[in-house]
This record gives structure tokens, sequence and C-alpha cells, in this order.
């Protein structure tokens, strides 16, 4: 080989990419050139680099592994925006993962100052606090050290790398599709299973990790099917699929889970590839795939060998070498070395020899090694050693050699540059396990292989435990109904051997690394075992083995045999953690796709809303509803607001838009019958033409909604709920209609959106709608209080109540949404010039607090009766049945130390109670003091010029005149409990 | 998300558009003020959490709006039976032979 002086390490021989298309990148803010279609990690071992990273704990010098998804160590940051660095960085972006793109900005993580020299690496120094456990030993105790020292340190040591401190600009999508089969995986598998769906006319979807299909098949120089090299297949197939209106193919598409009835999420990564992606593209784009058959070829998983030292940059999996060179083009050393327990590394050996690297050794664990490989190695001249392994390894920032144990058990070191190594392949069962499948062990193999998953789905190829092309291919075939096809496979190589466990043990130096990216070691997982961790569960909880944003895709099993060897158990007894989704790191954007901002949850707006913008309204939400919360005037802040809006109410009069309220029309033959199920209150003494305060409780007895109700015929009530409890109340209503009482003639509408409802409230309420009203006489003796009446305001058809939420006199006309604006206008009008004003939510609440009304959801808590509330009255005695009758006659409904509700008047009136606060009775009694109830709402009363409070306190109504006490952090808060009705107890105002 | 089959919609629909009311066949006795506050304990707050067949109540609030009933394995969450409401409960029979 001749090195390029720009990238040494590139193979002119070997790889698909096109050495004219360069692009540039940095690295730590050093500048380097890769090839378009690098990844990230195959451009920088093309210039020669392998540390990539500092490991979690020990802040080891760490290269890169592997060259797919498993990446456990070369986790690196990537900033994609020069000009907003905060917002497009991502952390613990697999460098074997991520493709370059020209002006590609990456950092290495997890070291400081620099990755060649990291302070943080005195961690190492300290290993033996950070033992398995060491979590739940160390930091056990004084209490007093985990605000100062503890928690502070592992803040400091938790979490890799660097959280964007911006929200992300970037767009997300969403779709969902259907098809006849997902093929999760377009390497030979999937491919084959693509082309006989295919040919079978069936809507297929094929997604794959990677940027090109054909998996394997690329990485494979050697093997041919039909005479065509694997690449050529690849491309062939790939182009009849593409061909095929009924495929579609997605690349950068993960299958990240596996959910019920064949419903799959799919990631597909749409721009992170790109320098300058087209601002209508989304960066992601979440499918939802439904499928009436899945086809998992997710393939195998190369593992490492468990040895000391393992983790030093320079060790790289067998596999991912191979493929760097024959997919990249990019060797990973020119003096390298082969440590392996299966066939597959020869092959790697094999080509990285004929691209001219050296190869130094090959160090195999097995006694016995095919002949055929043994022969080939001799003519290559590469030395084998049977029966070894290697122990150690020296060179901290890069190997630079291997210490080898020979069969004969004597040490020798061996000079290298690189090493590779493989324990063989552990098939994919993670969508397989997600699918609710069990895992089956096969001792034969030591692998645990998919069996039969209760959904529509098959395991075909390496993900199958199967070894062989032609198999895989008749697997494939089968699996979407075709018959096996007959190919002429030529060099392929099988993926069966290996060895789980520890690989070499010598004198116990070094650390020998199972989990690279949370540093548990072979020492560790036997420590947890020693000190009882019995089941993989425990072991893995107690070491973090597995735990890592990798999810233990290479240390799984070494783990579980390193255990189960300890504990001298078979390997499925100790147990295989579960898969969970997502299958790799999935980003919160692609789930979120477009439900942020004010397109999280739908923002329901009343036809007056834009009026009250106008006129300067303070909004407050109210479930998913924008209410006018108070109408400040210049220079007011909301306290003097909500005291001139009270003022102005209880002295003219106000407007206050009420449209939000629930309205459910309850209409039909049996309408008041079914009201006298529903409510606690009788009503077929209602004449048409009334209204009434209805209470609705749960079978229970407790209150579950209020609101007025107007008779407007025998046959059809106007049902008002609270504002949000509209939709719960009419579902509590469909059940009782459809389910208990399916025989009345009862039809329920909810009609919230269709009436807009403008309460006029005050002693000049009248005067300003009067002249507005036709159709009706709303003199006072002709229209009282609690009346409801069908006729014109504005000339618009109306329903208009006479009720009041203030004590005052007051109206509330209905009119057909699509009005609410122009009556709204008319009667401000008119309001106005009266000296009225308009008033919010916070007003609102104020009033009513003077008058003792209550709120359902505030002063109501789910725990509180009809008679606990004081609303006795509105409970029919004589009704045989209503839902909750029976409920409130249960005994702890009507034992005595209920807690019921009252008002509170603060000794000093100046000082307003805070609503939640809770009550005592005795001050001084030790803590935990006995709390006797709580506020539920408090107020300043500009009317009353003095706080008013109400409350849930036991035996309530009978502490009338007590004095009780509201322990605050700095001060105790003297009440008097009095009855709820703070303003006008006579009622008078209520008749202007 | 599960797709679910309502009765009548007569269609698979997705999850999103129902909401689960709780376990089927809870009868709301016709002499409900005179029931024994045993009886209204059975009625009101036992259930039965089974490891297998539930039925249990659904509606299809965003859709056709009715309640109706199915039998749903617990463990697989598969639905097993779709049915009308005021259709009799399934005999254990039957129950029996949705399980295998
Ligand atoms: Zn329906």
């Amino acid at each position: 080989m001749t090195p390029s002086s720009k990238q040494p390490y590139r193979a002119k021989s070997h790889g698909a990419l096109n050495h004219a298309r360069t692009v540039r990148f940095t690295f730590d803010g050093k500048p380097y050139e890769g090839l378009e279609g690098d990844t990230l990690a195959s451009a920088l071992l093309a210039n020669g680099v392998h540390l990539m990273g500092r490991s979690f704990k020990y802040h080891r010098p760490r290269g890169v592994m592997s060259a797919g998804v498993e990446e456990p160590s070369a986790l690196i940051g990537i900033s994609r925006d020069k000009s907003n660095s905060g917002a497009r960085v991502q952390p613990n972006v697999r460098a074997s993962v991520q493709e370059i793109y020209d002006g590609m900005n990456a950092v290495s993580q997890n070291r400081f100052p620099s990755l060649n020299f990291d302070l943080g690496a005195v961690n190492s120094l300290l290993a033996p606090f950070f033992a398995a456990g060491f979590y739940y030993k160390t930091f056990m105790w004084p209490r007093k050290a985990w605000d100062k020292v503890y928690e502070p340190f592992i803040r400091r040591a938790a979490g890799l790398g660097e959280s964007p401190t911006e929200t992300d600009p970037d767009r997300y999508a969403n779709r969902f599709e259907h098809c006849d089969v997902l093929i999760i995986g377009g390497g030979a598998a999937g491919l084959m299973a693509a082309k006989t769906a295919a040919a079978k006319k069936q809507r297929i979807i094929l997604c794959d990790e990677n940027p090109s299909l054909g998996g394997w098949l690329l990485a494979d120089s050697d093997v041919t099917i039909d005479g065509k090299s694997g690449t050529q297949w690849v491309k062939d197939t790939v182009a009849e699929l593409q061909a095929n209106e009924n495929v579609r193919l997605l690349t950068r598409t993960t299958g990240f889970g596996y959910f019920q009835q064949n419903m799959v999420g799919l990631v597909e990564r749409v721009t992170d590839h790109l320098a300058q992606p087209d601002m209508d593209l989304p960066r992601e784009r979440m499918w939802q795939v439904r499928a009436d058959k899945v086809v998992i070829a997710q393939g195998a998983i190369e593992r490492h060998l468990v040895f000391a030292d393992n983790d030093r940059p320079g060790i790289v999996l067998a596999g991912a070498a191979q493929k760097w060179l024959n997919q990249f083009g990019v060797t990973v050393g020119n003096n390298v070395g082969v440590f392996t327990a299966c066939d597959t590394a020869y092959a790697a050996a094999f080509d990285l020899y004929e691209a001219g690297t050296h190869i130094a050794v090959i160090v195999d664990q097995r006694a016995t090694v095919d002949q055929a490989l043994l022969e080939q190695a001799n003519e290559l001249g590469i030395r084998v050693m049977p029966n070894a392994g290697v122990v150690g390894v020296t060179g901290k920032l890069r190997i630079n050699g291997i210490k080898v144990k020979t069969a004969s058990g004597s040490e020798e070191t061996i000079e290298v540059d690189a090493l590779i190594t493989s324990a063989g392949w552990t098939p994919s069962l993670h969508l397989y396990s997600q699918s609710r499948g069990k895992p089956i062990w096969d001792e034969a193999s030591q692998r645990f292989l998919p069996g039969q998953s209760p959904q529509a789905c098959v395991s075909i190829g390496a993900c199958n435990g199967t070894n062989d092309l032609a198999t895989t291919f008749a697997e494939a075939a089968k699996a979407t109904g075709g018959r096996a096809p007959k190919l002429e496979i030529e060099n392929d190589v099988s993926l069966a051997g290996g060895t789980i466990g520890m690989a070499s043990e010598s004198a116990e130096t070094g650390k020998a690394f199972v989990d690279f990216q949370n540093d548990v070691t072979a020492k560790d997982i036997k420590l947890a075992v020693r000190e009882g961790m019995h089941s993989i569960e425990h072991v893995k909880r107690y070491t973090t083995n597995g735990m890592a944003t990798d999810q233990g895709k290479l240390s799984n099993m070494h783990g579980l045999s390193i255990a189960a060897k300890m504990l001298d158990k078979p390997v499925p007894e100790v147990g295989l953690t579960t898969f969970r989704a997502p299958y790799t790191p999935t980003t919160f954007g692609s789930f979120v796709a477009h439900a942020r901002g004010t397109l999280f949850d739908p923002s329901r707006k009343t036809p007056i809303h834009e009026w009250a913008q106008e006129n300067g309204a303070e909004f407050e939400p109210v479930s998913l509803w924008q209410r006018a919360w108070y109408f400040p005037r210049p220079g007011e802040d909301m306290h003097e607001a909500v005291d001139r809006e009270c003022r102005t109410v209880r002295t003219s009069a106000g407007v206050f838009d009420a449209s939000t309220l629930g309205k459910i029309e309850v209409v039909g033959p049996d309408a008041a019958a079914f009201m006298n199920i529903m409510y606690t209150n009788g009503w077929d003494k209602l004449k048409p033409g009334r209204a009434k305060y209805g209470i609705m409780c749960r079978e229970d007895g407790f209150i579950y909604d209020d609101g007025v109700v107007g008779k407007l015929s025998d046959t059809r009530f106007h049902v008002t709920t609270t504002t949000g409890g509209a939709p719960r109340v009419l579902n509590h209503m469909e059940d009782y209609l459809q389910t208990e009482f399916p025989d009345m003639q009862v039809w329920l509408t909810s009609t919230t959106e269709q009436w807009a409802t403008i309460a006029v409230q005050g002693p000049k309420a009248r005067e300003i709608i009067q002249p507005l009203v036709t159709g009706a006489d709303i003199s006072a003796e002709k229209f009282p209080h609690m009346s409801v009446v069908e006729c014109q305001v504005c000339g618009v058809p109306a329903r208009l109540f006479r009720i009041s939420f203030t004590g005052e006199l007051g109206f509330e006309i209905n009119v057909p949404a699509d009005y609410g604006r122009a009556v709204w206008e008319a009667i401000w009008e008119r309001a106005e010039p009266a000296g009225a004003c308009a008033y919010g939510t916070e007003t609102m609440h104020v009033l009513r607090a003077e008058k003792g009304y209550i709120i359902v959801g505030q002063d109501t808590d789910g725990t509180v009766t009809p008679h606990d509330a004081g609303l006795s009255w509105a409970v029919a005695k004589s009704k045989p049945d209503f839902v909750g009758k029976r409920g409130l006659q249960r005994p702890d409904l009507t034992a005595s130390g209920r807690r019921q509700l009252v008002g509170l008047k603060t000794s000093d009136p100046k000082k307003v109670v805070q609503e939640g606060a809770q009550i005592v009775a005795d001050p001084e009694q030790a803590i935990p003091m006995k709390m006797i109830g709580f506020v539920t709402s408090s107020y300043w009363s500009g009317t009353l010029e003095r706080s008013i409070a109400m409350a849930v306190l036991e035996d309530g109504f009978a502490r009338m005149g007590e004095t009780l006490y509201i322990p605050m952090e700095d001060e105790v808060i003297e009440v008097e409990v009095e009855g709820t009705v703070f303003y006008d107890p006579s009622g008078e105002k209520i008749n202007g | 998300m599960l797709l679910i089959h309502c009765p009548y919609c007569k269609d698979d629909r997705p999850e999103l558009e129902f909401s689960n009311a709780g376990e089927a066949h809870i009868v709301r006795p016709t002499n409900m003020s005179d029931i024994s506050d045993t009886e209204f304990e059975a009625m009101f707050f036992m259930r039965d959490n089974p490891k297998g067949i539930a039925l249990e109540r659904w509606r299809h609030a965003h859709g056709c709006g009715r309640f109706f009933n199915v039998a749903r394995n617990t463990v697989s969450d598969k639905f097993l039976k779709v049915y009308k409401a005021g259709e009799p409960r399934p005999s254990d029979a039957e129950i029996e032979e949705l399980l295998k």
C-alpha cells in the first residue's frame, strides 16, 4: 500500500467510495479529510486516528470498536449549526454510524482538558472505589455528606457528553403506513424476502438502518452468488425492488420498537448526513407501520473478547475491520494482530493481508482450527497460534504490542499497531423479544435464538441463528411464501463458533472489560455474584452491565456467561435480561414530531376571545380553554384591576364571557326521568321556563359536577356543566343512558361550542339588556330569579337565563356562537356608558366566593358529598333512586367527623391565607400536628375590605365561631370559623 | 398501539379513538336504594383484575360514541371477542375456548 499523505490508511484497491469526492471536517478542532460515504469512524481511521473518546467511569482512552450501531466507545458530540451553537448539538453520536459531511464539527466527550491528556483519568487510580455496587456502598453514610459531597460528585461524574442548551430548532415528521410485509433489515436475508414477496405482488416496506442496502454482503469481498460478487447481487436486487411500485425502501431507517398487533416504529434519519439540508425536509421522520406480517432480518452482532486491557485504542472487532476495508477502503493498521475464537476473523485477516497490511499473528483460542484456514494462512506466511490467548497489551493511547500466552503456557510479546478480535456472533433478538417472543437457549451453539413469536412475525438469517447464506436465502424465501431459490453460492464464511465469557486470563493485572460504555469489568461481575446477586437482572443493576446507551449489545452474553460460570448454573437459569424499545437511542424529537409549542394541545377560544384581546385582557388557561382573566386598565396591576371589577359589578354591572361553560342538551320523552337519575335534585316539579342548580354525584355519593339546568319544555333540558367537566359529564351520562337505562327515550348532545354565553351581572343588568331583548318580558315580576326563556337578543335567537353567580341581579344570554361577538358588542355599547365593566375569571371567582358558591374541583376534591358542601337542600329526599343515593347512605359518609365546607375569617383582616394551607386546633402541639382541614378558596375581598376564605374542616358545621390556626413557615395565622356566605347573607341583592 | 374492533362501526380502529370503561357485566341493581353495604361494596368497589381473560367495557369515544364489551387477554393484550352492550356474558366454556 502506498498511503496518500492525507489519508495514510486509505487502501486504493479496496472499498466502494469515490476517491475524487473528498469531504472536509474537524475533530476536536483539527481539520481532516475523508471521502463521501465515510462514517466519522472510517474517516478518522483513514487518517490513522483510533483514539476517539474517554470512558465514562475511569476516563480510559477509547477507540472505535465496531462499524455499526452497537458501538459502545466512540461516542462523540456533533454540532450541526455554526451560528447557533447551543441548539443543534447532539451528544453521544456513534462515530461508527454518523456519516461525515463538508464542514462537520465533531468533538470528543468526557475529557478535560484534551483527549490525549485527561485529568479525569485520575479516576483510574481510584478504581477500587468504583467496583460493582460502588454507588450503593460508598454513598451510604453519613447522611449529611449527601448534599455537600456525594451528590455533587455523582452529578459531575454522571452523564456522557453535553446536552443542547437551546430549544431544538429542527422539524420532525410523523407518518402512518400499512403494508402486507414489513421487512426490518436490508441485508441478504431482508433483500431475498423482499424479492420473493414482491414477486407475489404484496405491498412491502423494507427498512435498513444503514445508508445503503446490502448488509454484510457489502463487506464480504469473497462470496459469490451465481458467479456474481455479493455487491453486484445487492445492486441488481435493489434495482429490481426499486422498480417495483409495491415496494418502499427506507434507508437510514431503524426499526426501533415492536408494539402490539404488528405495529412497528421506524425512525428515518433524513438530514443528519447532509451538509446543507433542504429547509423543507424534516430532520427525522417517525413511521408507525402496521403490517400483516413482519419479517425480522436484523442480522447478528459480533462480540469482542474479554481479556486484560481489551479496551485500548487500536483494538477493534474483526468484522468491523473487514467492513472498513471492503466498504470504505480503510485499513485499521499497518501491522495487525488477530485474536479470535471463530473463523470469520480469518477472512478479515486475509482481506487485510491482500490490501497490503502485515498480519503479525493470528492468536486462536481454539485448540483445533479448520485445516483449510491453517493452510491458507501458511500460504500467505501468516503465523497462527492455536490454543493460545492474548492476556494483555502494551500501549495506552494506542496499542503497540500484545502479550500472548502460548499453547505451552509461556508468554510472548508481539509488536502490533492494531488488534482485531472476534468472539463470534450474537443473533439480534431485540425486535423478536419486543414482540413478546421468548428467546430460547441453544446449548450446542451457546446462543439464545428466537422461537415462535405470539405476533405475526418471523426471524430469518443471522438473527435467527442461521450461519450461512444458502440457508438464509431459503429461510427468507419461505418467510414470504416462496420456494428456496436455486443459487450457486461460493466462498461463504460461516458465522458459527465463538466463545462467551472470559477469553483468557493471566495474573490479575489490567481490566478485562465486559461493558465498555459503563466500564464494567469481568471482575465486577464476579464481585456482584460473590456479593449475592444471583439473577442476571440483579447483576445487571448492581454492576450497570448492559445499562448504557448501547444496551449491552456487545456485553450481555459475556456478562451472563461469567455470572453463570461463577454460579455453576446453566446460562438460561441465570436468565437473559429483557429487550425493550428503543433498539438504538431515538430522539425525543421524532416522538414529539409536530406536537410542541402551540401544537402540543389544541387551544380553545370563545367567539369573544378576540374582543377580550383587543381590550387588553390577560388570559388564563382553564382546561384547554383560554379565558379572559382580568381586564387591567393602564397602570393597574392585577390586584387593582380585580378590585375595580368587583366593585363595578356590585355597584353598577359587569359583562362576563361565560361561553366556556359546558352545555349538554338533554332531549326526549324521558328527559326528566333521566335527569332524576343523573342529578341529586328532583326535576319532576320544575316547570318549563324555570331553572335549577343541579348537583351530579358519582355512585359513591361524592360530588362529580354541578351547574344550572334550564327546563325549556317537558322534553328538553339545557344543562350546563363546569368548564373543565363537560366531556366527562357527557361520558358519564352516556354511560348510564346506554348501559343502565337503554330503554329510556333520551338523546344527549354536546352544545358547548354552539352557544356563546354572555353573563350580565349587577344592579344595572336589566336596564342594560332590556332594550336588546325581544319576544320575552324580562321584568322582575314576569322573569324572576332562576328563569329561562327562548327569545331574541339583538334579533338573534337566544336562550336567556336569569341566574347569578355573583349574588347580584344577573342574566346569562346564550346566542348561536357565530353571533357571539356581535351580541357582546351590542351589550357592551350599552354597558360601558352605564358605568359597567368587562370582567374576567378572577373577579368571577372573588364574587362567587363572597357568596359562598362552590367551584367543583376547587372546593371539592372527589371526597366531598353534597351534605359536606352544605348543599343538602339540593338532594331530593323523596326520589326512589339517583346516582349517588345509595352511596350517600354508606356509614362513613353519614358518620360524624366528616370534613365540611365552612367559611374562614382571619383575625387580621389584611392577611390572605394560602389555598391548600392546613388547619390545626392547637398550634402549640408537637409536630407532626393533627391537621383537621385545609383551605380550598382564599381571596382578598375589595367589597368587604378584608380577606375571605373557604375550607373543608372536620365537623366544620359544629365549629361556628371557633378560633383555629394555620401554621405557615414563618408565622401562625389565626382564623375564625363561620358560614360561607360573606356578602349579602339575606340574598336581597339577587333581585337588583 | 392496539387496533380495536368496534362492533357498531364494524371496523378496526386505532386505540386512540377508544376509552376503557372498566369491568363489564356489573349490573346496577334496580333496587339500588335497598341493597346492603356489602352488596354496594361488591358492586362498586370490588373488581376482578384477572390474569387471563378480562371482560371489560370500552367506548368508541372518538367515533360512534357507543359503549361495548370485550374479552381481552390481559397477558397478551389481545382482544379475543368484541360484543355489543346488552349481549350476554360469554359462558365459562366459551372463555376457556378463547384462552386456547
Ligand atoms: Zn364505533
